[in-house]
């Protein structure tokens, strides 16, 4: 879940980073009484759940009080990426020599939390990496091991900053790495981080984004921020499809089928196992796959549940055909899943060779499950075909057949 | 007897009326197939498909008394 760029400073500052005073408006009114406290040039800034504010005029710097109350409300009725602001920042404009950008994250291949750390802030990190690599270091921190300031200092020091800025930086940083840990966040990052005129330092911006799963163990964090449980903070509410699917999946305790996820494409994808789900829909758009949804299935659900599934998918206006592909399980059952997609498909008024582009779940009762899959003429391959390979073959049947 | 559609329970005659063993048949039985109705031992057909072919009812009846049938 994401957080506001207000409440991700309200978090830095608990840690002791640095962050501009100011305070946050609902309407123009309060934004002009927080311009008079600063009683300076101030930045009004939309607190929305979505990148390119600056570009969608959504950041505007005002010197005087009648344009601020003008600004906030042109930003408050703002919508940037079809998301409407919950209020405003109002801050002090701050005197910047230079800028820089941190932020932890998971390299997934690395399996680690990675430090990446710029001079050049304020701008797309993945830019700067592409133009400047030098001017980015990616420093990767244990998962194990006590981080010390040193792994701080590694990245900082990686881009040839050196001295008193050296120090300063560093303790931003193991202060942004504290965080990270301590409240189980996908994302921590500052950008940028602002080197004022007087030489101290500051974080202009952050952007947190925490484990959905993690909400529970964090109940006074959100408490403290005034986050209620109801607020999911998912990108957009979920869709008539999205809900089914989770009442498909709350039927019954046995195993997983659903977080279902809604795109427009053509296929539909009954996909998991491992993380298979992730690479299976990755490796079915780039073999040039239009997916029709995300979803999960694994740990051994019922016939009904993988069934009712299978229905939900197939019945999807604008889906042609399925895909049934999962990595080796040995927790699931294949000739169970075999079982509840057919069903899934016949049910739904269809006929499960017509529908099915490709059977890949290679594992327990696999043998069982092949021998159903005969009976309704269903193509299927085993574990010596690979994912990407089985998703080729579904992909190139949607397109032969267009 | 109701059918699935991936598999039929058969429970014979001989046995349908021992609750003893009706009831050690419906303990038993993982995914709730079995059921005493009108004090008979019987299959629920909405949950026919869901046997996982573990043999734990024919290890109770000791012989053909149930039968597990596939129908694939």
């Amino acid at each position: 879940m994401r957080f506001y760029e207000y409440e991700s400073k309200q978090v830095l500052k608990k840690f002791n980073i640095t962050i501009p005073s100011g305070g946050i408006a609902t309407n123009p009114d309060d934004a002009m009484k927080i311009h008079k406290e600063l009683n300076c040039e101030v930045v009004i800034k939309s607190q929305v759940l979505s990148g390119g504010r600056m570009k969608a005029g959504g950041v505007k710097f005002s010197a005087n009080y009648e344009t601020t109350k003008k600004y906030t409300e042109e930003i408050l009725a703002l919508t940037i990426n079809n998301l409407k602001p919950v209020c405003v920042i109002v801050e002090p404009k701050s005197g910047i020599s230079q800028e820089y950008y941190a932020a932890i994250t998971w390299d997934g291949v690395e399996k680690k939390p990675v430090l990446i750390f710029s001079d050049m802030g304020g701008i797309d990190i993945e830019e700067v990496a592409e133009k400047y690599p030098s001017h980015v270091s990616r420093t990767h921190l244990s998962n194990l091991k006590p981080i010390y300031d040193y792994s701080a200092k590694i990245a900082v020091s990686n881009v040839g900053i050196t001295g008193k800025d050296l120090n300063s930086l560093s303790r931003m940083l193991k202060g942004l790495i504290d965080i990270f840990n301590k409240y189980d966040l996908t994302l921590a990052e500052i950008n940028p981080i602002a080197k004022l005129n007087d030489g101290s330092f500051i974080a202009l911006d952050g952007h947190m984004d925490m484990e959905a799963e993690a909400r529970n163990y964090h109940q006074d964090l959100l408490t403290e921020l005034n986050i209620n449980k109801e607020d999911t903070r998912q990108s957009r509410p979920p869709t008539q499809f999205e809900i089914d699917g989770a009442a498909v999946d709350a039927q019954d305790t046995r195993g997983v089928a659903g977080n279902v996820t809604e795109f427009s494409g053509n296929l539909g994808l009954i996909i998991g196992a491992g993380g298979g789900s992730l690479t299976l829909f990755d490796a079915v758009t780039n073999a040039g796959g239009k997916p029709a949804n995300y979803c999960e299935i694994g740990g051994n659900p019922s016939v009904k549940k993988t069934a009712e599934l299978t229905k939900l998918i197939v019945s999807k206006p604008g889906v042609e055909k399925i895909a049934v592909m999962m990595n080796v399980v040995s927790n699931t059952r294949v000739d169970i899943v075999a079982r509840g997609v057919i069903k899934g498909v016949i049910e739904a008024g269809f006929k499960p060779k017509d529908k099915i582009t490709i059977f890949r779940i290679p594992g327990s009762w696999e043998e069982e499950g092949f021998k159903i899959l005969n009976k309704y003429e269903v193509e299927y391959v085993d574990r010596t075909v690979s994912m990407y390979e089985a998703a080729n073959i579904s992909v190139k049947k949607m397109q032969e057949e267009q | 007897m109701p059918n699935g559609m991936f598999i039929n329970v058969i429970i014979q005659d001989k046995i349908k009326k021992n609750k003893e063993l009706a009831k050690k048949i419906i303990e038993v039985c993982p995914v709730d197939i079995f059921e005493l109705k009108d004090n008979e031992l019987n299959t629920k057909e909405e949950f026919l498909d869901e046997c996982t072919l573990c043999d734990l009812c024919i290890n109770i009846v000791k012989d053909d008394s149930i039968i597990i049938k596939k129908l694939y």
